[in-house]
């Protein structure tokens, strides 16, 4: 469904159900030049046990047109116009790579709007590499290449989908070669440049599930296990994949979910 | 700035490995064959779940399988596509792709230049259903172009069409393709991605028989299509059945419930469950046997055929060869660039003689099987305008390239120099009154 968000259209994917906002809101972020339907099995499970799923499309992403923001901070102040545009209040947000810290940031400067915050594939600092930030810059393959190799476990092109018939990076290579041009890179300078406040993450107050992969090797296990440690009664969920466990490990994902939000 | 990705896997490691990991519940290093039509659901809760697409999973065999999904994940990393759905055969391949784009009032534009097959489906039996076809010389361009119209959903060719081993200009025709914002689905049978991957050369949508090169050992009929997950469907706006909701699923927009996969979503939703020419898990097995050689029998493959062309070129009983290792081939060129490998096992040549040269040729072939089949491990030979493109009338069969003598070849993994003694005893005999 579409809502106006700062003069834009911005557009969510409700599960595959219409949206209702009398239920419990649940609203995804997906990370750097992907769009909603990365959550595709999340979103959908949910969106049929009660809650009123919001997946949104970021500006300049999937079908939400606008500008692409320059920092975190931006991204954050758009995901809380976006809340106020859809009468949403004590959301539970969840967010992936790009998207953590967009919904981290959200959390910290806009906490009184969410009820649980998910950290998917995250750290902070999140660094990156300065060849994947040239090529993105560029828009070069090989940044497609990097975004959906270290996007997954290592190998994964070898491995069996949990999805029959689909393979796994082949549905990142797609997302990203659709991005808006210049996403990608003003989206991995985002995140390399992320700095949250260290006392206002010792201070928050949004109980927060970090879901975080053994084998990730974009944002690596052990960072989302400190930054769990850093966030007060952070609960942190080990799975046993890369980078993208929406596709990877799509049921675990979901069990780690449901325990968290209830479903 | 040249950019270095990652490495990633080969294609000859991609075609030993992907798409199986060790099988969780046994071990198995070998895939599996799970020869089982259902699956038993944890709880109610997860059937559900199964069901609504909340959670993925296997359900019937005729959707999905675990054997049958090895298969379609291999095929579609030698691609590099998205995804891929396994069919009973190359036909039913071919049906899957057009009824998931189109119904009654589509429109598709075809290479005249088709197997025999491809040809009575869109030209005999798909217009019966409401879906028309233009037939256009695979090389002319300006046909193509002239060809499209408002109703348009689909261009279809073959990447290396049969008998005359015409090369299809796939950059080419794809461009004309995005221009008019309709997808290219080529039948890439005779090159395999083992040559070439079309999908890198700009098609959106591949198709194979897989009972061809991709076994090796014509032992089963299978077929395969894979998705590039690049068309834009949403913005092209001429695909309903993909961006509008879908009453047959719960008013699902499969555009919007996967942006890279909606096509192959459909498809299977839709396609094999209504339609249902799915693939068993025992062919998909013994393609998968085949699958795993795929690179070093291609190789094989068109080393043998580089000896037979050049071989039947100075013969004085045969007046023409067509394959694009020859200079006169009007593909030559065009080969060389979309397939620097080598593109194709196939070769037709035309006697001296016609017609009747053309059976006592064959009849006096020892080592040559006389069937209708290409890229098996066996050479095989075939009269075509008596046989696999008999339906053709003159004027179709002279738009395929194809004469009363011409004679198709598909070479196999024997040694070449078999092969040649056996041409050579064929060619003395075609002479013969």
């Amino acid at each position: 469904m579409q809502f106006i968000v700062e003069g834009y259209p911005a557009y969510a994917y409700t599960g595959g159900r219409a949206f209702d906002p009398k239920l419990a809101p649940l609203v995804f972020i997906h990370g750097a030049a992907f769009d909603h339907s990365v959550w595709q099995w999340q979103s959908r499970y949910f969106a049929h046990h009660g809650y009123a799923v919001l997946a949104v499309d970021l500006p300049g992403h999937g079908r939400s047109p606008g500008a692409v923001r320059a920092t975190i901070e931006d991204w954050a102040r758009w995901v809380a116009a976006f809340l106020e545009a859809a009468e949403l209040e004590k959301v539970a947000l969840v967010g992936h790579s790009m998207g953590s810290l967009i919904a981290l940031e959200t959390a910290l400067a806009h906490g009184a709007r969410l009820s649980k915050l998910v950290l998917v594939g995250t750290a902070t600092p999140m660094p990156v590499g300065d060849a994947f930030m040239a090529a993105a810059l560029e828009r070069s393959p090989a940044a497609l290449d990097m975004e959906a190799v270290w996007g997954h476990s290592r190998n994964a092109q070898l491995l069996q989908s949990p999805v029959p018939g689909t393979t796994l990076l082949g549905a990142s290579r797609s997302l990203n070669e659709r991005s808006t041009p210049g996403a990608l890179h003003a989206a991995l300078q985002a995140c390399n440049t992320y700095r949250p406040s260290m006392q206002a993450l010792r201070a928050l107050r949004v109980p927060t599930l970090v879901l975080a992969g053994r084998r990730d090797q974009m944002t690596q296990f052990k960072a989302g296990k400190a930054l769990a440690a850093e966030i007060p009664g952070a609960k942190l969920v080990a799975l046993d994949a890369g980078h993208s466990m929406m596709s990877e490990a799509p049921r675990q994902t979901l069990d780690a979910l449901k325990e968290f939000l209830g479903g | 700035m040249a950019h270095s990705g990652p490495k990633t896997p080969h294609p000859d490691t991609l075609a030993v490995h992907a798409g199986q990991s060790p099988d969780p519940a046994t071990g198995s290093r070998a895939v599996p064959i799970y020869q089982t039509a259902s699956y038993v659901f944890p709880d109610t809760d997860t059937a559900a779940a199964l069901f609504n697409m909340e959670t993925p999973g296997h359900v019937y065999s005729r959707l999905s399988n675990p054997t049958v999904a090895v298969f379609e994940e291999r095929i579609a990393s030698l691609e590099d596509g998205v995804g891929a759905i396994a069919t009973a055969s190359g036909q039913a391949a071919l049906h899957l792709a057009i009824v998931t784009l189109m119904g009654r009032g589509g429109h598709i534009v075809a290479s005249s230049s088709l197997y025999g097959g491809s040809h009575n489906l869109l030209a005999y039996t798909l217009p019966r259903f409401g879906i028309e076809t233009t037939f256009v010389a695979s090389r002319d361009m300006a046909a193509w172009r002239r060809a499209i119209r408002p109703d348009t959903r689909l261009l279809f060719a073959e990447t290396v069409g049969n008998p005359s081993v015409d090369v299809l200009d796939v950059p080419s025709v794809s461009e004309l393709a995005r221009e008019n914002a309709i997808p290219l689905l080529v039948d890439a049978t005779v090159s395999t991605p083992s040559l070439g991957r079309s999908l890198h050369q700009g098609a959106d949508l591949v198709m194979h028989s897989a009972t061809k090169f991709l076994s090796g050992h014509g032992v089963v009929i299978g077929g395969v299509l894979v998705d590039g997950g690049r068309f834009d469907w949403l913005a092209s706006g001429k695909f309903p059945t993909l961006t509008q909701p879908y009453e047959g699923f719960h008013g699902m927009v499969f555009a919007e419930e996967s942006t890279a996969s909606a096509f192959l979503l459909r498809a299977r939703r839709e396609g094999l469950r209504d339609f249902g020419a799915c693939m068993a898990p025992m062919t998909a097995f013994q393609i998968l046997q085949g699958l795993e050689t795929l690179p070093l029998r291609m190789a094989r493959h068109i080393g043998n055929t580089s000896k037979v062309v050049a071989f039947l070129a100075a013969q004085k009983e045969v007046a023409r060869v067509h394959h694009p290792d020859l200079a006169a081939h009007p593909d030559h060129a065009l080969a060389k660039k979309l397939y620097p490998a080598g593109c194709s096992a196939i070769l037709a040549f035309e006697l001296v003689g016609g017609r009747d040269a053309g059976r006592r040729f064959i009849e006096a072939l020892t080592l040559f099987s006389h069937l209708a089949n290409i890229g098996d491990a066996k050479s095989l030979v075939i009269h075509p305008a008596s046989t696999t493109h008999f339906r053709m009338d003159d004027a179709a069969l002279a738009a395929a390239g194809i004469t009363p003598g011409t004679v198709r070849l598909s070479i196999g993994l024997e040694h070449p120099d078999d092969l040649i003694e056996d041409l050579a005893r064929g060619l003395r005999a075609s002479q013969r009154n």
